[in-house]
């Protein structure tokens, strides 16, 4: 499972971050920097959550 | 000029002779002058705005070339003349894309804020409701113009500041949204009404807040609980000593902050109420959810950061049908293509979330409200990431976007538990005025209250 983000969409609100703690932070520059981009399975729904709600549908989850 | 690509120039639409082309039309009906052009013109066409070209894109290909483009290919730095005067010189959309982004992306818009501000605006509702008697009317753009104006000043810029508020920020501020008319286009100081209405409004609010700066500086200090913006903007000084921001730049931040959350989350308020009035059946559905949501008295503040998958598909549907901007414009800085058609350097080039919203192979039974099309599996604002576009999209998607869709659902949290409302006007006759760039609704808006008979603590839906 891994995490894309499209940098063109990304406005670093933050929500990502509040959905999945410690896979996502969003700096001061107000762009996502993903911190963990092999996270575990047992993730899942709160990375589908994230996903979910990105309010600029910036992110989505791959399974290679 | 290049012509062996086989790229060729976008047809122009029909009308649009006189001297300032289609101005006219975009003043008087510009949903039907753009609908026109994807009609005749198809994804990429024209019109004419006083002596520019406008390239008027629509469909997800299109779209998605708009809305991906960066500043220094499609600027929006130039395409809104009509805003100068209301910000003020200096402010937003005169200042340098980093800029820019920066006043927008205000810090108060991040995620974590969210709780904080769920609970102000509840209770901004309360006391505005706290003047209703157990039944009487409202005129809908009034009411949420007034309502918005607190809970966008106390969550943007603070509660010390909302304090200082009253009715008269409000209309000043409805006269500086009034003051957008496309005339613009050929004169920002052109001599009519509503532009020396809104320079007028705009030195009022200048004198209201250099008023309320007088009275800070001469007044105790304030607790650092208490501080809001505007106490942090006066302790900024210059090398030399002095206020490094006057009250006139201070006014312009703070409309440049208030004003894209105002008109617009206004505006879709109004229209969400008067698309449930339409239909009855969805409003009891509506009801339902909350009642089953609130069953256990939970505080608005919670539950307004939560699901709430009907009415929340119900704002959705309102913003497609109704979306508060209309038309999103840019300035081409260099030779484009799209879709086999040429775009040329400062042509202005255009999206429309009228038309694009309401496209009938992205949106079966465009034209009707349907909030059920968002529920899973449909999900068709999240299929058509490039035509269902009420927020726009990509780099210059609205960034209060969340922090609207969180305001919307704690509003209509306390208004439904405990009122009730209906048509005080035949529902057919509530209208937008598409005289001004910025959409408003057309009065007379207005709705019947009544206090419900059950309390919010034992479900509120009768």
């Amino acid at each position: 499972m891994r995490i894309v983000v499209d940098r063109d969409l990304c406005q670093g609100h933050g929500v990502c971050e509040s959905e999945a703690p410690g896979v996502f932070e969003v700096g001061k520059d107000h762009q996502v920097v993903v911190l963990d981009t092999a996270p575990s399975e047992d993730r899942r729904s709160e990375l589908e959550a994230a996903v979910r709600f990105c309010p600029t549908h910036a992110l989505s989850l791959v399974d290679d | 000029m290049a012509v062996d690509t086989g790229v060729r120039e976008p047809a122009r639409v029909s009308g649009g002779e006189g001297a300032t082309g289609h101005l006219e039309e975009l003043r008087t009906d510009p949903i039907a002058l753009m609908e026109r052009v994807r009609s005749e013109c198809g994804d990429v066409g024209m019109f004419r705005l006083a002596d520019r070209d406008v390239v008027l894109l629509s469909g997800a290909e299109a779209n998605e070339f708009f809305f991906r483009s960066p500043e220094d290919v499609l600027d929006q730095a130039e395409a809104y003349p009509f805003m100068t005067p209301v910000f003020g010189e200096g402010v937003v959309f005169d200042a340098s894309p980093e800029r820019r982004r920066e006043m927008l992306h205000n810090q108060a818009l991040r995620d974590k804020f969210m709780r904080g501000h769920a609970a102000t605006i509840a209770s901004e509702v309360e006391r505005m409701v706290g003047d209703w008697d157990d039944e009487g009317e409202i005129d809908l753009l009034e009411w949420f113009a007034e309502l918005f104006m607190y809970t966008s000043s106390a969550c943007l810029v603070g509660k010390r500041f909302r304090e200082q508020l009253d009715g008269r920020f409000a209309k000043l501020f409805h006269d500086l949204e009034q003051g957008t008319d496309a005339i613009a286009y050929v004169d920002p100081y052109a001599d009519i009404e509503s532009f020396h209405k809104r320079d007028a409004a705009r030195a009022e609010l200048v004198s209201l807040i250099q008023g309320i700066m007088e009275r800070r500086a001469a007044g105790p200090p304030v607790s650092d609980d208490d501080r809001d913006l505007v106490d942090v903007l006066m302790s900024i000084k210059n090398p030399d000593g002095t206020d490094r921001f006057l009250p006139d730049e201070v006014t312009g931040m703070f409309i440049s902050m208030m004003f894209a959350g105002h008109h617009t989350t206004s505006g879709t308020a109004a229209w969400t109420l008067i698309e449930w009035l339409r239909h009855p059946e969805v409003l009891a559905r509506v009801d339902d959810e909350l009642a089953e949501l609130y069953v256990d008295g939970a505080e608005v503040s919670y539950q307004a950061l939560r699901e709430m998958p009907l009415l929340e598909s119900s704002i959705k549907e309102a913003l497609r049908l109704h979306p508060p901007l209309i038309l999103l414009l840019r300035v081409a800085k260099e030779e484009l293509e799209v879709e086999g058609y040429a775009i040329h350097e400062g042509q202005m080039v255009a999206a429309s979330p009228a038309v694009s919203n309401r496209i009938p192979e992205d949106f079966p039974d465009a034209d009707a409200f349907q909030p059920d099309r968002y529920l899973d599996p449909r999900d068709e604002d999240r299929l058509n990431p490039w035509t269902w576009i009420p927020f726009g999209a990509g780099r210059h998607r609205c960034v209060g976007q969340a922090f609207a869709m969180m305001q919307l659902k704690a509003i209509f949290s306390v208004l439904l538990l405990d009122w009730e409302f209906e048509p005080a006007q035949s529902p057919e006759t509530y209208r937008n005025d598409h005289s001004k760039m910025v959409v408003q609704l057309q009065q007379p808006c207005v709705v019947r209250y009544r206090r419900r008979a059950v309390a919010r603590s034992t479900g509120g839906a009768a």
